[in-house]
């Protein structure tokens, strides 16, 4: 059954990666909109969780935060560099882009390791046992947020890395903008993470 | 552009195609199989609880937790793993493309990939049957604690309380979740981009609306149940207490973050249900639909409600009473949209000329039922009288007077309507409609009694009645008995169904282009579509609504014809 399609349908003005990509970072947005609407509610019941956040560090997550910020302007120049279709300043941007995420996942995993040898981990077994099972709450609350965005830093790091294999070869240059969007994406959501987990005491 | 899709192999013609009817095909057969299943499960605690004691033909005898076990696995399944694939995955694949009048979705391989992330929900789902500890047996709420308590304080052993019904079913949601927000977001950038020429937003068949529409309120509510089903996963395998009141976690809190979902769910599955009804009621009224645009703002309001309705499922949860009343108003505002929507239905009807085919027969059961469970909606969502009918098997029979029109009566609807379409056969008239009748008739002979018995206390979820002397008099028994043959029937009467489906895919009789003289663009193409949808991309002229034209020969107007 050979058949000549003589029209193709028309395409509307937007293009179609950026409009799915919308699509799914409002998709994302409410998941950790509902993670962090709960972690407010409960600060808000037990004002003893202030304790609690004076273990996280604040400079290593005041660094994380210049690390993600300083990523986001390199994606703006890779994306830049895309539409210049200048595939060896896109690969080298994107490259930094990495780097930056590498960075971030090494600095929190000093931080994890520093807080689960206080006896701070997911079950907190040492806060419960002393009766302070509220207190156990807050890092449930913090591993799970903190946890959720480093898986998102890492499938933004993989999407990045799928899309720089891509236009080295020369091919698929608009989706350097789709990765760009959901790495602004996964900054955005630490910028709110920063100030609830650390800042707040 | 040349396509020759016959030099395609078998497995990427009907297995892993990026074809939006093959996938619609697939959503559709999945569908069927896991309402066979969940049918199976009524069946059996149905029998159970008419004839308590007794053996179960076909199944033996069922002890308290498996019947727990079957109500939660039967309420998953319908809802999740049948009204899902069906009315949105299924119907929004096969008719989008083809009511708007484009070639496929905007991105074919995540439209695969959603498929496959839903069969293998269903697959994990279906696994929990047979691992050691059961399925899931808690209600299929997933409440904590029942849903939490997997974990041992002694030894974690990850693998073991990985391997249990509460951990399956909890991981099969959310992959079925993922792949709905994948279909999903490919639906809305279909329906933003791909549209003919001339298809305005405004001239959009409402079934295309209701389905984005669906697609909206699922991809802005679907939120919490994620993040609620990671930290349930997080309690059930590594020990936290999220949901653990003895270190300050709240159980409460899982049940806004279900319901902040499972309530806008109803409305998800609604949509593409209520959009069906419209385009079967205006064809076979031969009469343009009664405010078109009407219909729209009425469901804009509506999903702006949906996310202000959720705690009256949560009334005896100990929630504070001024939010009880808060929900409660919300609730009962939320029926004056669909209210317009069901009446703008009945005005198309009026002074219609009307053809009681088939399809028309399921839209108007579709009508007359829902309206039983919209108005039962209305006394449930007053606080004061769901206090007292909390939990009893009122509750049951008010959701399936809603949830069984929707899946069911617009799945048939849309079924004996788009047939002749999607298959290029004819199916046979007389089957149809018999089975129209005993679905219709056995439904209420199974849902109507129920209301009798929960008005009068029974509650929802207890195996065997006989300890409770008030629940046991001669009425109770004999209306439980008679709901249970009932619905048996109902059952059965899917047989002929099936028989007729098999029957015509073999030797129906072929169908024309436009069988019912319909004026939407997936008519003006042939039954069944070709591989593309259309052999020249139409043109929108008009609103798709153009019947009855007394300037035309004939009563209808298809959407493309150049006058």
């Amino acid at each position: 059954m050979n058949r000549t399609i003589t029209v193709r349908p028309g395409l509307r003005d937007i293009p179609q990666g950026r409009l799915g990509m919308w699509l799914l970072i409002a998709g994302e947005l409410v998941i950790f909109g509902a993670a962090v609407v709960s972690y407010l509610l409960m600060r808000i019941r037990y004002p003893e969780w202030g304790e609690q956040a004076q273990y996280t560090s604040t400079a290593l997550g005041a660094l994380n935060t210049f690390v993600l910020l300083t990523s986001s302007f390199f994606v703006v120049k890779a994306h830049k560099a895309s539409l210049a279709k200048d595939s060896k300043n896109v690969v080298r941007f994107l490259s930094l882009t990495l780097l930056c995420g590498l960075i971030f996942l090494i600095v929190k995993g000093i931080e994890y390791s520093t807080e689960i040898s206080h006896g701070f981990t997911l079950r907190s077994p040492g806060l419960v046992d002393s009766g302070q099972g509220v207190a156990s709450l807050f890092w449930m609350y913090y591993y799970l947020m903190t946890g959720l965005h480093g898986l998102h830093v890492l499938a933004g790091m993989i999407a990045i890395f799928v899309v720089m294999l891509q236009v080295r070869k020369g091919k698929y240059f608009h989706r350097v903008e789709l990765a760009g969007m959901y790495w602004h994406m996964v900054d955005l959501i630490w910028i709110f993470l920063f100030p609830l987990l650390y800042i707040l005491k | 552009m040349n396509i020759a899709h016959h030099e395609m192999s078998f497995w990427r013609r009907y297995i892993f195609s990026t074809d939006h009817k093959v996938i619609g095909f697939q959503y559709l057969i999945t569908g069927l199989i896991m309402a066979a299943i969940g049918g199976y499960l009524a069946y059996v605690f149905r029998y159970n609880l008419a004839f308590p004691a007794e053996s179960i033909p076909l199944f033996g005898s069922l002890g308290p937790k498996e019947y727990n076990a079957f109500i939660t696995s039967h309420g998953a399944i319908m809802i999740f793993w049948v009204a899902m694939p069906l009315l949105l995955a299924a119907l929004g694949n096969l008719l989008i493309p083809t009511m708007i009048g484009t070639d496929d979705m905007a991105f074919p391989t995540l439209n695969m990939l959603s498929y496959w992330f839903f069969f293998l929900s269903a697959i994990v789902l279906l696994l929990s049957f047979f691992v050691p500890s059961g399925p899931f047996d808690g209600g299929w709420t997933l409440y904590p604690p029942l849903s939490a308590d997997a974990y041992i304080n002694t030894e974690p052993d990850i693998w073991k309380s990985f391997m249990t019904g509460g951990t399956l079913i909890i991981l099969a949601l959310a992959l079925e979740f993922v792949s709905m927000l994948m279909g999903g977001i490919n639906f809305l950038v279909t329906t933003i981009n791909k549209r003919a020429k001339g298809m305005t937003l405004l001239k959009m068949p409402i079934v295309v609306w209701f389905i984005n529409f669906a697609v909206i309120d699922f991809m802005f509510s679907v939120g919490p149940i994620i993040a609620g089903a990671f930290m349930l996963l997080l309690d059930r395998v590594a020990g936290t207490g999220f949901f653990d009141a003895y270190r300050g976690g709240d159980p409460v809190l899982f049940q806004h973050m279900f319901w902040f979902f499972g309530h806008p769910e109803v409305y998800v599955l609604l949509f593409p249900s209520l959009g069906v009804i419209a385009e079967v009621i205006s064809t076979f009224s031969r009469k343009a639909l009664f405010g078109y645009k009407f219909i729209i703002k009425a469901s804009l309001i509506a999903i702006v409600l949906s996310v202000v309705v959720w705690a009256h499922h949560q009334f005896i949860a100990g929630i504070d009473p001024r939010m009880a009343t808060f929900f409660s108003i919300g609730t009962i505002l939320i029926s004056i949209p669909f209210a317009g929507i069901m009446l703008s239905y009945i005005a198309t009807l009026w002074g219609g000329n009307i053809q009681l085919k088939v399809p028309m027969m399921w839209a108007l059961g579709f009508i007359a039922i829902f309206l039983v469970g919209g108005l039962t909606g209305l006394y449930l969502g007053s606080d004061t009288f769901d206090i007292y009918v909390h939990d009893t098997s009122f509750v049951v029979a008010h959701f399936h007077y809603t949830l069984f029109p929707i899946t069911f009566f617009g799945f048939f609807a849309a079924f004996y309507y788009w047939f002749p379409k999607f298959t290029g056969r004819m199916y046979n008239t007389v089957l149809a409609k018999i089975h129209f009748w005993f679905t219709f008739i056995f439904f209420q002979g199974f849902a109507f009694p129920i209301f009798f018995l929960g008005l009068d206390g029974q509650h929802r979820r207890i195996n065997d009645y006989s300890a409770f002397d008030s629940l046991m008099s001669s009425w109770h028994i004999s209306f439980r008995q008679f709901a249970t043959i009932s619905a048996i029937i109902l059952i059965l009467s899917q047989f002929i169904f099936l028989f007729n489906l098999l029957k015509s895919l073999r030797s129906g009789k072929k169908s024309e282009e436009n069988p019912w003289k319909a004026n939407t663009l997936e008519w003006q193409t042939t039954s069944p579509p070709p591989h593309g949808n259309f052999v020249k991309y139409p043109q929108v002229y008009r609103d798709p609504y153009d019947y009855g034209n007394p300037d035309m020969k004939e009563d209808y107007l298809p959407q493309n014809k150049v006058i």
